[in-house]
């Protein structure tokens, strides 16, 4: 499998809808691995990559949140320079657009998690590039 | 000065007795629409048995909801064509409520509107720009036949536009205007932005403002604003438009034309008749339209009667500044809105739910919370801005006037049921 899932949580633009939300999670005993969060005037979506999303998005509907499942690619690259580049370079040269996107290093190790249009194409075009792109299972050992 | 003084200052016994004759003839002339025809069925009354304004409490009401239920044209009481002019009003319903003018309707209404100008001071020398919407809104035409009958120079102006208005006032020398009292306040606004003085740099004299309730205090400040004299008027789209009432120059109570309209004041939830002075809801007979007369009509407006003669000397009596609503219409900007509008537009977009809540602040701002439906909610926060606008255009096009929408967390508004409080109002008018 090629994508990976976020739950994606609907909040208002004001203070204090982080904490609601992770509140949650937290009674639920869910471990966050990565956040991105979006937000436009009034309102936005909070993402989130969990060790268990569907439990995380069950844990929000069942308090009242909008919540839902969305597919993005997590894509491991060298962590030094100009590895963000190559992998932007190999997106460029298909033509794939990223939306929400997000990115980190730790451990040695470089995560960019993006969200297109076709997450599947993407994914396979990234593993032809050479690329590792991780499965849910392996997000668990960033 | 009058426009129809002997008719302004009929006396007492003489204005009764006209306004009975009239009542009557309007009662036979309704015979003819089979509304009121069942009406009068029901009672058993009959037009010469209507001795005094006190036998019109024989007749029921007639409500907002019997001219939605005779829409299009049920309440017409003469044939198509004799028919000059259509207005409309807004409705609880996707229906609005439809108004008819004969030719005579017509040139009575611009009648009452010259008395108005003229009790006001108001002469043929003057430059009037009128600031109210055109269109099916009375506050346009209405108001512009009244004045032309005056005499003035008319400046069909509209709404909006400060830049245009402004220079219109400068290069025209407009002395008298006819303007929400919202909009008054953002364009006096406006000038001291520019750096206009209207006292020093415009000619300005009168206001009548009107389409929506403000406070005495609101009035003084758009006075001292605007460096002129604020008259308050009143209509509703069902009894002409504009010229109901108005105020004299006394700006002492609005005098209700009485040659034209019976006048009572009622308890809204009996409708029983009030005590003299005592307050309640408007209700008025038309005894002078042709072409839709209507009987005992409940405005939902609050106020009443001012008791005692005025300086002035109309013997027409006066009413106070409407104090509010016996219904839950809102007015925004001058235009009615009923919360069951809205709640109408969002049972049609899936994916928010039902329950809303209106935030009225400022002058004329107008929010409109909904709340996202879980099953709406696809992660894209590009799609929920696509899904507020979508949210803002529908209400624009039921509403007419254009409100900010905010997408709230699904359960987090009180629930749209009973009596629950569905606006919240901290408007300074």
């Amino acid at each position: 499998m090629n994508t990976v899932k976020l739950v994606a949580v609907f909040a208002e633009n004001r203070p204090g809808q982080m904490a609601r939300i992770t509140g949650v999670l937290a009674r639920a005993n869910i471990n966050i691995r990565c956040i991105i969060v979006a937000s436009s005037g009034t309102c936005g979506v909070m993402k989130v990559l969990v060790n268990d999303p569907d439990l995380a998005c069950q844990s929000l509907k069942h308090e009242g949140f909008a919540a839902t499942l969305t597919d993005v690619i997590a894509v491991e690259m060298p962590d030094k320079p100009g590895a963000l580049h190559s992998v932007a370079q190999c997106l460029a040269n298909h033509n794939i657009n990223l939306c929400n996107t997000s990115g980190f290093a730790a451990n040695n190790r470089a995560i960019l998690v993006l969200e297109v249009e076709d997450p599947a194409q993407a994914g396979e075009v990234l593993k032809k590039h050479g690329l590792h792109v991780l499965t849910q299972e392996e997000t668990l050992t960033i | 000065m009058f426009w129809q003084q002997e008719m302004e200052t009929l006396d007492r016994p003489a204005l009764d007795a006209l306004q009975l004759k009239r009542l009557r003839e309007t009662v036979r002339r309704l015979e003819r629409v089979p509304f009121y025809r069942g009406k009068f069925l029901e009672t058993g009354l009959k037009p010469e048995e209507i001795n005094s304004a006190a036998d019109l409490r024989r007749l029921p009401f007639t409500t907002a909801a019997d001219l939605r239920e005779n829409y299009p044209d049920g309440l017409l009481a003469v044939s198509r064509d004799e028919v000059l002019r259509l207005h409309t009003s807004s409705g609880t319903t996707g229906k609005p409520k439809a108004l008819f003018f004969s030719r005579r309707d017509v040139d009575t209404a611009a009648e009452l509107i010259a008395r108005a100008f003229c009790m006001t001071g108001v002469t043929r020398r003057d430059v009037f720009q009128n600031m109210m919407t055109y269109g099916l809104f009375t506050g346009g035409l209405v108001m512009h036949y009244g004045a032309e009958k005056v005499g003035c120079m008319v400046i069909p102006a509209g709404p909006g536009t400060s830049e245009r208005q402004l220079l219109l006032m400068q290069d025209f020398g407009t002395t008298v205007i006819h303007i929400t009292p919202s909009y008054a306040f953002y364009f006096a606004d406006f000038l001291e932005k520019k750096g206009i003085d209207p006292r020093r740099d415009l000619a300005l004299r009168k206001a009548f403002v009107g389409a929506e309730p403000y406070t005495e205090e609101t009035k003084r400040k758009i006075e001292a604003a605007l460096g002129i004299d604020v008259y308050n008027s009143y209509g509703l789209t069902e009894m002409n438009g504009p010229g109901v009432a108005f105020d004299c120059e006394g700006k002492c109570g609005m005098h209700v034309w009485e040659d034209n309209f019976v006048l009572e004041i009622v308890n809204p939830a009996t409708g029983a008749p009030v005590g003299d002075g005592e307050p309640g809801e408007l209700v008025l007979t038309s005894i002078n339209r042709e072409a839709m007369p209507l009987l005992r009509y409940r405005t939902r407006d609050l106020t009443s009667i001012i008791p005692g003669p005025c300086a002035c000397g109309r013997t027409h009596r006066r009413i106070h500044r409407i104090t509010g609503r016996s219904d839950d219409m809102l007015i925004v900007r001058g235009v009615n809105i009923f919360p069951q509008q809205i709640e109408r537009v969002l049972m049609s977009i899936p994916q928010v739910g039902r329950n809303y809540l209106i935030l009225l602040e400022g002058l004329d701002e107008m929010t409109v919370k909904v709340e996202l439906s879980p099953s709406g909610f696809d992660g894209q926060v590009g799609h929920l801005t696509e899904l507020q606008n979508e949210v803002v255009e529908k209400l624009r096009a039921e509403l007419s006037v254009r409100p900010k929408v905010e997408l709230v967390a699904s359960g987090s508004l009180p629930v749209t049921e009973g009596k629950a409080k569905r606006v919240i109002d901290k408007r300074s008018l």
